[in-house]
């Protein structure tokens, strides 16, 4: 066998007709934490539940540590610790109750899982909680509970669903962390909307929008996107359409976009092939063409804007796309 | 099977771990002192007979009131997500909370004890009867509370949970007294299916294999039923 732990093919989810995943296909190697990076109803979730065998795929497979999600589910729970989004725990159980419990369920022998929960209460800092019922817990320590409930069968796989949120900075660090600590000898894939999360702890990002996956990258290489500059320029609006198609013919751009601008303006931004200045370029195009430029200016991107291009500003540029083209 | 225990145990616990347990036992015990030693003076005989008529009546509030949180809380609050994405399988988790459930029931039972032990030492009581008669209320608190886990899966509203079943047990409960205004086949029926035609022949100390085969079979029914309704999210 391959040292593939989690495989998933077009992977489709409608709720009625609401369509939640729309294909799609994802493999993780063994050893690779994988960020997974979206907004809110991206559908992170949904292909963690899927993944987790709690909800099935309306379309498509996937398999989880050589097990079909779908034909034997019971072996792929088996191999994989899960943390829910908002960690879900028992408040009337005390915390080493509860690590017995899902110890007992995960059918590791008395004498075993004492030790376990012994090494597991120090590597996640529950040493002075673990008597405490876990009503009383503050949320960073009930994170760590969550954590050692989805790592005390030792599992190859770990899927954490927003392991991070609605901690304060400090806890957030401790448990990321924590995460990057545990991920040494394991397979992750954990899911987040914070990107400077996805940078410390995570080798691979994938980040998704609308049921889709639009980027498949490092976080080195999304980084290298996020250094590159890109150009905004304001122009008069000239109404002959021209604008786009003569900065699209200069040399050294990649792509060309309208943005949203005042009336009586129109804005460009350009995404250069390299990292020369293409300021003068395209000055000069403005002038050969006859369009009156108002404001030209080079900026770096961010993570924060790469991740909003691909997850928000694309479906919007794109019907403003439509909309420019149908009025030309 | 050794998970199926690890819930059911965890689930008898959690019911003494809150006051769910202390409020159902105490209000089920002070409400049968009430009503049982008002009646039992007058008829003046060493007979708990009234006991398990009473038993029958508050285990439709009381069954139900066990099972409510069983599966909606867990849905509610996303605990059913850690559970259910454990190597368990469905039905061990809803047999696994069945059995916490009857566990409690049988707590209930024993706690009436004191009941019959002090009748028998008033006068000569006939334990025969006794006996089998909390074998009945044993199946039909049983049967209760297989209804009740049943709603329970169709909802994240314990309360919800709590009235559907309390009317589904109800309407099992006193359908025979509408028999003179259905036709005769139909009256056949709704008698076989009624629990007070299979209680009440039980409480006469006749232990009819067809009276407890009913229970187990509306047992077996609503078990399978919640069961069918919790792997219903993974259908595709």
């Amino acid at each position: 066998m391959s040292d593939v732990m989690i495989e998933a093919r077009d992977l489709v989810k409608r709720y009625d007709d609401v369509v939640a995943l729309d294909k799609v296909s994802m493999s993780v190697r063994k050893g690779e934490v994988l960020g997974f990076l979206g907004p809110n109803g991206a559908g992170k979730s949904t292909t963690m539940r899927i993944l987790t065998c709690f909800t099935a795929p309306t379309e498509g497979t996937a398999t989880v540590n050589g097990c079909d999600v779908q034909e034997d589910s019971l072996g792929a729970r088996t191999s994989m610790g899960y943390l829910p989004e908002a960690n879900p725990l028992y408040p009337d159980l005390l915390v080493l109750e509860y690590l017995q419990f899902v110890a007992e369920i995960r059918s590791i022998p008395k004498d075993e899982a004492r030790k376990r929960i012994k090494t597991i209460v120090e590597q996640t800092g529950l040493g002075n909680v673990y008597a405490k019922q876990i009503r009383s817990l503050s949320k960073g320590y009930r994170q760590r509970v969550g954590l050692a409930q989805a790592l005390i069968h030792q599992p190859p796989i770990l899927i954490l669903d927003e392991p991070m949120s609605g901690l304060d900075p400090n806890q957030a660090v401790e448990i990321r962390d924590l995460i990057k600590d545990i991920g040494r000898e394991r397979t992750v894939i954990l899911s987040t909307h914070n990107l400077a999360e996805v940078q410390v702890a995570c080798d691979r990002v994938l980040i998704i929008s609308h049921g889709r996956i639009v980027a498949d990258d490092t976080p080195d290489g999304l980084r290298e996107r996020a250094g590159k500059a890109r150009f905004l320029v304001t122009l008069q609006q000239s109404g002959n359409g021209k604008a786009k198609s003569s900065f699209e013919a200069l040399g050294g751009v990649e792509r060309v976009r309208a943005l949203e601008a005042e009336s009586g303006e129109e804005r460009y931004e350009l995404l250069p092939k390299g990292s020369e200045d293409l300021r003068s370029s395209i000055f000069r195009a403005a002038v050969d063409n006859d369009l009156t430029l108002l404001g030209l200016s080079r900026e770096g991107q961010n993570l924060e804007q790469i991740f909003r291009e691909l997850t928000v500003e694309e479906s919007q540029a794109s019907s403003g796309g439509d909309r420019a083209a149908a009025a030309s | 099977m050794h998970k199926t225990l690890t819930i059911a145990r965890r689930e008898f616990v959690a019911y003494f771990n809150g006051p769910a347990a202390y409020i159902v036992i105490c209000l089920f015990l002070v409400l049968m002192g009430i009503f049982f030693w008002n009646p039992f003076f007058l008829v003046n005989r060493a007979t708990v007979r009234q006991m398990f008529d009473m038993m029958s009546v508050l285990l439709l509030p009381t069954a139900p009131a066990l099972t409510m949180g069983l599966l909606a809380e867990e849905k509610r609050t996303g605990t059913v997500e850690v559970l259910l994405t454990m190597p368990l399988r469905d039905t061990e988790v809803v047999i696994g909370k069945y059995l916490g459930a009857v566990g409690l029931l049988v707590i209930l039972l024993v706690s009436t004890l004191p009941y019959p032990i002090s009748v028998s030492s008033l006068g000569h009581l006939d334990w025969g009867p006794v006996m089998a008669s909390y074998l009945a209320v044993f199946l039909l608190g049983s049967t209760m509370l297989a209804i009740g886990i049943l709603t329970s899966s169709w909802t994240e509203n314990q309360l919800i949970a709590f009235f559907t079943a309390g009317i589904i047990c109800f309407a099992l409960w006193i359908a025979n007294r509408f028999l003179p205004f259905v036709p005769q086949g139909l009256a056949d029926l709704l008698e076989w299916i009624c629990f007070d035609y299979h209680f009440m022949s039980m409480l006469r100390g006749v232990i009819d294999s067809r009276d407890v085969l009913y229970f187990l079979s509306v047992i077996a029914l609503s078990l399978a039923l919640a069961f069918r309704s919790l792997e219903s999210r993974r259908w595709r």
